[in-house]
């Protein structure tokens, strides 16, 4: 466990060192790539701005209400049997859905419970394994006329089902 | 869908506000839930901006190339139905590596590309084939190596350490890739068996 905590925590440093190492290596222009690709991390940025204020205002707005309490008490039958704690329902019902939409909910847990808390860190964890199904659905067929999807939708929200569990399991057994 | 989840969650605030005589912590909150995007997005635009200029670098040294020749072997044996050298096999290795890099504006095109190369051999134009499924299945499982936008969001947020989730993150991924490129198979093959 100590070896692969070691390996999350030398990832960044690890990646600062070598990617720039590795492009110089290979002849690339490192710090004029590096500005580019700077420039792009502003863009994006940038564009999720009107997705952050959309789903935060109405997260806090269903927080503030007592709305979020009813729901996860109501749905605590469900999620409690899972194991999961029904704060990050929320979570699981927009990450299919929309990548930056999902992005913001991260956000708000990461805010609401502190990003090194239990639900913090799996949120940031459920945030990663899993991908936004119906998104890459809608544009991939629909970028060539398909119509009849067949089973993918449900192989997709399956394994979305199973990301989520798995993200569950690894950070009980990471964190603790 | 989003657009009824969106109002869902205002409209059932709203509700429960008028409800339990809250108007005024709602009205509140929507306000700090508006300045709090501003803030992330601050907090996040010079950690997006660092990260995106590092995979930059990756990008141009050849890094999704490299990855892409690795699992040229995985993917050839993943997609029976696609022809060894098609140039379907091409788009979708640069895609699947872009996405493992954590590369989503340079994985869409390729991913785009690699639709189209599938949908030239498959027969039924408006019915997905076997490999566009199972091309769709390994996306939206999506490996991740090191999820860059995430700890950026974690730094944002004071995590003590933002990189903490890696590993974790990397083996929750792999099993839910796993278990969706299974499941496709174990579909596609009773599906086949039915004759269908």
């Amino acid at each position: 466990m100590s070896v692969l905590n070691s390996l999350s925590l030398w990832a960044v440093p690890g990646m600062l060192a070598l990617i720039p190492l590795w492009g110089a290596i290979r002849r690339v222009p490192v710090y004029d790539a590096f500005i580019e690709g700077a420039e792009e991390g502003l863009e994006i940025a940038v564009k999720i701005i009107p997705f952050l204020v959309g789903m935060l205002m109405a997260l806090s707005i269903f927080r503030a209400s007592g709305a979020m309490e009813l729901l996860a008490e109501a749905m605590s039958g469900i999620t409690g049997a899972l194991g999961f704690p029904s704060e990050v329902l929320p979570l699981m019902i927009v990450r299919p859905l929309s990548g930056a939409g999902a992005l913001a909910v991260t956000a708000d847990l990461l805010k609401t419970h502190g990003p090194d808390s239990f639900i913090g860190r799996l949120a940031s964890i459920m945030q990663g394994s899993t991908d936004t199904t119906f998104y890459v659905l809608t544009v991939y067929f629909g970028s060539v006329g398909i119509r009849r999807v067949r089973y993918s939708a449900a192989v997709g929200l399956t394994a979305d089902l199973v990301g989520f569990l798995a993200a569950l399991y690894v950070c009980q057994w990471f964190f603790r | 869908m989003m657009n009824l989840v969106w109002l869902g969650l205002i409209l059932a605030g709203v509700a429960v506000a008028a409800a339990t005589g809250r108007a005024a912590e709602v009205t509140d909150a929507a306000f700090a839930g508006g300045k709090l995007a501003i803030e992330t997005a601050i907090g996040l635009a010079g950690l997006m901006a660092l990260w995106m200029g590092i995979m930059k670098i990756a990008e141009r040294s050849g890094l999704m190339e490299g990855l892409a020749m690795l699992l040229r072997p995985v993917v050839r044996w993943l997609f029976p139905t696609v022809p060894r050298d098609h140039p379907a096999v091409g788009a979708m290795l640069m895609n699947i590596s872009a996405n493992m890099l954590g590369l989503g504006s340079a994985a869409t095109p390729f991913g785009l590309k690699a639709m189209q190369e599938l949908q030239e051999l498959n027969p039924d134009k408006e019915t997905a084939s076997e490999a566009m499924c199972t091309f769709l299945a390994l996306n939206t499982a999506s490996i991740t190596l090191v999820p860059g936008t995430i700890i950026a969001l974690r730094a944002t947020y004071g995590s003590v350490n933002p990189a903490e989730i890696v590993v974790a993150t990397l083996i929750a991924s792999v099993v839910a890739g796993i278990f969706s490129i299974g499941l496709d198979w174990a579909v596609r093959t009773a599906l086949r068996a039915r004759g269908r």
